[in-house]
C-alpha cells in the first residue's frame, strides 16, 4: 500500500536531520518527538476552533435560533473574539483556595488529555508510539484525569466545586469499568491492544456490526467520561452552579475547556478506530484519503455528542450510578460473554 | 468507622438556580438535604407601602412588579379589589371585560409558558428552555400591540381598559391560538415525554392533599394535589361564567404532576381565548369612573385567579384618594413556604427541580 501523506513528510525529516544536519539517532528522535507533540497540540487547537464553533451552531439549530452570526462568514470568527475575551478576564483565586492546586489542576488535565494522544493514530502509521499496549494505556492515562478534577473541585475551597469534584469521582470512576469492558470485545476479537491491529482487522467489516451492543455501551460510557450532558454532573450549573470550575476564570476555565474538548476528540477517534473501521474506506472509497475518512467518523461521534447533550435533560446522581453498575456493567459483561463463545464457535466451524 | 460531617451550603441567593434572590440554607448529608431554611428579602421594595402614599390609580403600574411574568394578571386583580371598593362592579362595559378576559389569559399562557421553561433549565434541558420562551416571545408581541409593553403593561385601569383593542389584534391572536397547541404538544415531546425528565420528576416531592390545604396552597399547585378548585368556576369574577372550560386536576401532587397540570392549563386557556373572542362585543372600554377617585369609607378583600394562585388584595379606605393600608396576598409567598418541608429528605438536585416545580416568583414574595 502506498504511503500516507504524512509519512513521506517524517521520513524526509528524519533524513534531513540525520543526514544532511548529521544529528544522533537520540537526537532525531528528540526533534521529531517534539514535533508531532506540537502538531497534536495543533491539531487539538484546530479541533477545539471547529468544535467551539460547532457546538455553538448545533445547540442554536437545535434550539431553534440562529447563533453567532456576526463575526466573519457564519460566526466563524466568534472563536479568537472568544480568546480575547477570556485572556482578558482577571485571573481571580480565591483567598482561602489551596493556591499550588488550584493552579495547577487544569494544567494537569490538559497534560492527561495530551498524553493519551501519544497512542493516537490519525492515520496507517501516523502515530508517535504504535505500542502493543495502546489502547491500555490510553484508558490508562484517561482515568488519571480524575484527580484534576477533584484537584480542583478541592482546592476551590467552594462547597459546590468540593460537590462537583466528589461527583466526577464517583461518576468516572464508575463509568470507567463499562467503557473499559466495552472495548474488552473488540480487542478479543482482534486478539490485539494495538491500535493499528485493529484498524487493519477491520478491513473487511467494521466492529458495529457484530459489536453493537458494545458500541452503545462505549457511547454512553463515553458521555459520563467526558462530562457531558446528560451526564454532565460535575459541573451541574443548576444545582453546582458550574461544580468543578465555578471559581476558575480567564484563561484557567478556558484551559479546563481546552481539556475537555480535547478529551472529546480522543474518544471520538478511539470509537472511531475501535467501531467505526478507523481510517478504512467504506464502499471502496479508497480516493479519499484515510486521514479525512478518519476525520469524518470523528466528526460523526462528535455530532452524536453533542446532538445527545443538547436534547436530554440532567440525570440525577444516584440514576447514574445505577445505570452504571446494574445496567451497562452487567450487559457489557454480557457482550465479553456472548463475543468469547461467537469466537469459539467460529474457530470450531473455520476450523 | 468513616466520620461525616454536615455541609452547609447557600442555595442562593446568587445561585442560578434560586433567581438571584432567593436564599435557602441547607444542611446535607453528603448530597441529601436534612434542613432547610428560607430566606427572603432580597428583593423587598416596600410596594404595600407605597401603595399607601399614591392615589389608586397610581398604584396600577406597579403591579406589573409584583409577579412580573403575569403582570396584567396583576393589575386586573388589583383594579378589580378598587372597583369592589367602589361598588362599580356591575358598571363595566362588557368589551371591557371580555378584553380582560383575552389578555388576562394570554399573560397566564406567557407565565406557563416561562414556568416551562424555567423548570426545563432546572433538569438541564437547554433545549426546552428555548421552547417556551419561543412561544412567550410570540404572546407577548400580542400584549405589546395592546399595552405597548412587554413585560410592565400598566394597561388595566379602575373601570375598565387603557385603550381599546387595535388593528389586526383579533387575526394576530387567531392565528397564535391556531399555533399554541402544537407548541404545547412540542412540550410534551421534548421534555414531559422524556425518560430522564420523568425519573427526576415522578414522586419527587409529593405534596399531599392534607399538607397542599395546611400550607395554603392556590392555584395550580393545589389542583396538581388533588383539590378541584379554581375562582374562575368556582367563584367567577368578570365574565367567566360564560365561558367553557375545564378545571384541569391531577391526585399525586409530586412535581411532575406539577408541570403536567400547567401544560393541561394552557390548553384550557386557549379554549378560553377562542370563546372570548368569537363572542367580544362592541361597545366602550372605561365604565364612567371620576377623574380623581375617592372611595367610600370601608374595606374590601378581592382576589384572581392569577397563574401562580390566588392573588388577593385587602384595601382599608378612609375616604382619602389614597388607600390607607393595602395588603397584598400573593400566591408564591404561600407556596414557597413549603419548601423547607419539601426539601427535607430530598437530594440536592431534586430540591432545585421541587422549587422550579412551585413557580416562584421572587417580586412577588418580597413584594
Amino acid at each position: 500500500m502506498e504511503k500516507s501523506f504524512f509519512i513521506n513528510v517524517a521520513d524526509a525529516l528524519r533524513n534531513w536531520l540525520t543526514n544532511s544536519l548529521g544529528f544522533s539517532a537520540t537526537a532525531t528522535d528528540l526533534i521529531t518527538t517534539a514535533i508531532w507533540t506540537l502538531v497534536v497540540i495543533l491539531f487539538i487547537l484546530m479541533n477545539l476552533i471547529v468544535l467551539v464553533w460547532l457546538e455553538r451552531k448545533f445547540s442554536a439549530f437545535f434550539q431553534q435560533r440562529r447563533g453567532p452570526n456576526r463575526l466573519g462568514p457564519a460566526g466563524f470568527l466568534q472563536f479568537p473574539v472568544d480568546i480575547v475575551k477570556v485572556l482578558g478576564k482577571e485571573d481571580i483565586i480565591p483567598a482561602a483556595a489551596d493556591k499550588r492546586v488550584f493552579k495547577i489542576a487544569s494544567t494537569t488535565l490538559f497534560i492527561t488529555a495530551l498524553l493519551a494522544w501519544a497512542v493516537i493514530p490519525l492515520g496507517d502509521g501516523v502515530i508517535l508510539k504504535d505500542m502493543n499496549i495502546g489502547l491500555f494505556y490510553f484508558i490508562a492515562i484517561g482515568s488519571t484525569s480524575t484527580i484534576s478534577f477533584l484537584m480542583g473541585g478541592f482546592a476551590s475551597n467552594n462547597k459546590y466545586s468540593l460537590i462537583g469534584g466528589m461527583r466526577t469521582v464517583a461518576q468516572m470512576i464508575s463509568y470507567e469499568i463499562p467503557m473499559v469492558f466495552s472495548l474488552l470485545g473488540v480487542v478479543m476479537m482482534v486478539g490485539s491492544l494495538k491500535l493499528s491491529d485493529i484498524v487493519a482487522a477491520q478491513k473487511n467489516i467494521w466492529f458495529i456490526i457484530p459489536q453493537l451492543v458494545a458500541f452503545v455501551v462505549y457511547f454512553i460510557s463515553t458521555v459520563a467520561e467526558t462530562n457531558r450532558g446528560p451526564f454532565d454532573l460535575a459541573e451541574g450549573e443548576q444545582e453546582l452552579v458550574a461544580g468543578y470550575f465555578t471559581e476558575y476564570s480567564g484563561i484557567r476555565y478556558a484551559i479546563w475547556m481546552i481539556a475537555e474538548y480535547g478529551n472529546l476528540v480522543a474518544v471520538s477517534i478511539i470509537a472511531s478506530i475501535m467501531f467505526l473501521g478507523g481510517w478504512n474506506a467504506p464502499f471502496g472509497l479508497t480516493f479519499i484519503p484515510p486521514f479525512i475518512w478518519l476525520l469524518l467518523k470523528i466528526y460523526f461521534m462528535i455530532f452524536l455528542f453533542m446532538w445527545v447533550k443538547w436534547t436530554y435533560p440532567r440525570i440525577r446522581i444516584d440514576h447514574l450510578m445505577h445505570f452504571g453498575w446494574k445496567f451497562l456493567i452487567p450487559v457489557s459483561l454480557a457482550n465479553i460473554l456472548v463475543t468469547g463463545i461467537g469466537i469459539y464457535v467460529y474457530r470450531m466451524i473455520t476450523g | 468507622m468513616l466520620k461525616t460531617q454536615e455541609l452547609t451550603l447557600n442555595l442562593g441567593p446568587h445561585h442560578p438556580s434560586t433567581h438571584g434572590v432567593f436564599r435557602c440554607v441547607l444542611n446535607l448529608e453528603g448530597e441529601y438535604i436534612t434542613k432547610a431554611v428560607n430566606h427572603i428579602g432580597y428583593l423587598h421594595r416596600g410596594l404595600e407601602k407605597l401603595a399607601e402614599s399614591r392615589t389608586y390609580t397610581q398604584f396600577i403600574p406597579y403591579n406589573g412588579r409584583l409577579d412580573y411574568v403575569a403582570g396584567m394578571l396583576n393589575e386586573w386583580g388589583y383594579v378589580m379589589a378598587v372597583e369592589k371598593l367602589l361598588g362599580i362592579t356591575e358598571e363595566i362595559p362588557e368589551r371591557a371585560e371580555y378584553i380582560r378576559v383575552i389578555v388576562g389569559e394570554l399573560q397566564r399562557l406567557a407565565s406557563h409558558a416561562i414556568y416551562f421553561a424555567s423548570m426545563a433549565l432546572d433538569v438541564a434541558g437547554a433545549t426546552a428552555w428555548f421552547y417556551g420562551f419561543r412561544d412567550r416571545d410570540e404572546i407577548l408581541d400580542v400584549l405589546e400591540m395592546v399595552s405597548g409593553q412587554r413585560l410592565m403593561h400598566n394597561y388595566m385601569r379602575i373601570g375598565g381598559v387603557a385603550a381599546d383593542l387595535p388593528d389586526g389584534f383579533e387575526e394576530k391572536v387567531r392565528a397564535l391560538l391556531d399555533k399554541l397547541p402544537a407548541c404545547i404538544e412540542e412540550y410534551e415531546g421534548i421534555l414531559i415525554g422524556n425518560e430522564i425528565f420523568k425519573a427526576r420528576t415522578i414522586g419527587v416531592a409529593p405534596v399531599s392533599k392534607e399538607m397542599a390545604l395546611d400550607y395554603g396552597f392556590t392555584g395550580p399547585n393545589l389542583r396538581a394535589s388533588g383539590v378541584d378548585y379554581d375562582l374562575r368556576r368556582d367563584e367567577p369574577y368578570s365574565v367567566y361564567d360564560r365561558f367553557k372550560f375545564n378545571v384541569p386536576v391531577r391526585q399525586g401532587g409530586d412535581t411532575y404532576d406539577r408541570v403536567l397540570i400547567r401544560i393541561e392549563e394552557m390548553k384550557e386557556s386557549v379554549k378560553i381565548i377562542e370563546q372570548a373572542l368569537k363572542d367580544l362585543p362592541d361597545g366602550p372600554i372605561m365604565a364612567k369612573v371620576p377623574k380623581v377617585i375617592k372611595p367610600p369609607v370601608g374595606e374590601v378583600y378581592s382576589r384572581i385567579e392569577n397563574a401562580k394562585g390566588h392573588l388577593g388584595f385587602h384595601i382599608v379606605s378612609d375616604g382619602s384618594t389614597k388607600p390607607y393600608r393595602t395588603r397584598i396576598y400573593s400566591p408564591c409567598f404561600v407556596n414557597v413556604g413549603i419548601f423547607p418541608e419539601m426539601a427535607k429528605g430530598l437530594h440536592l438536585m431534586d430540591a432545585v427541580v421541587a422549587l422550579a416545580s412551585l413557580d416562584i416568583v421572587l417580586g412577588e414574595i418580597d413584594r
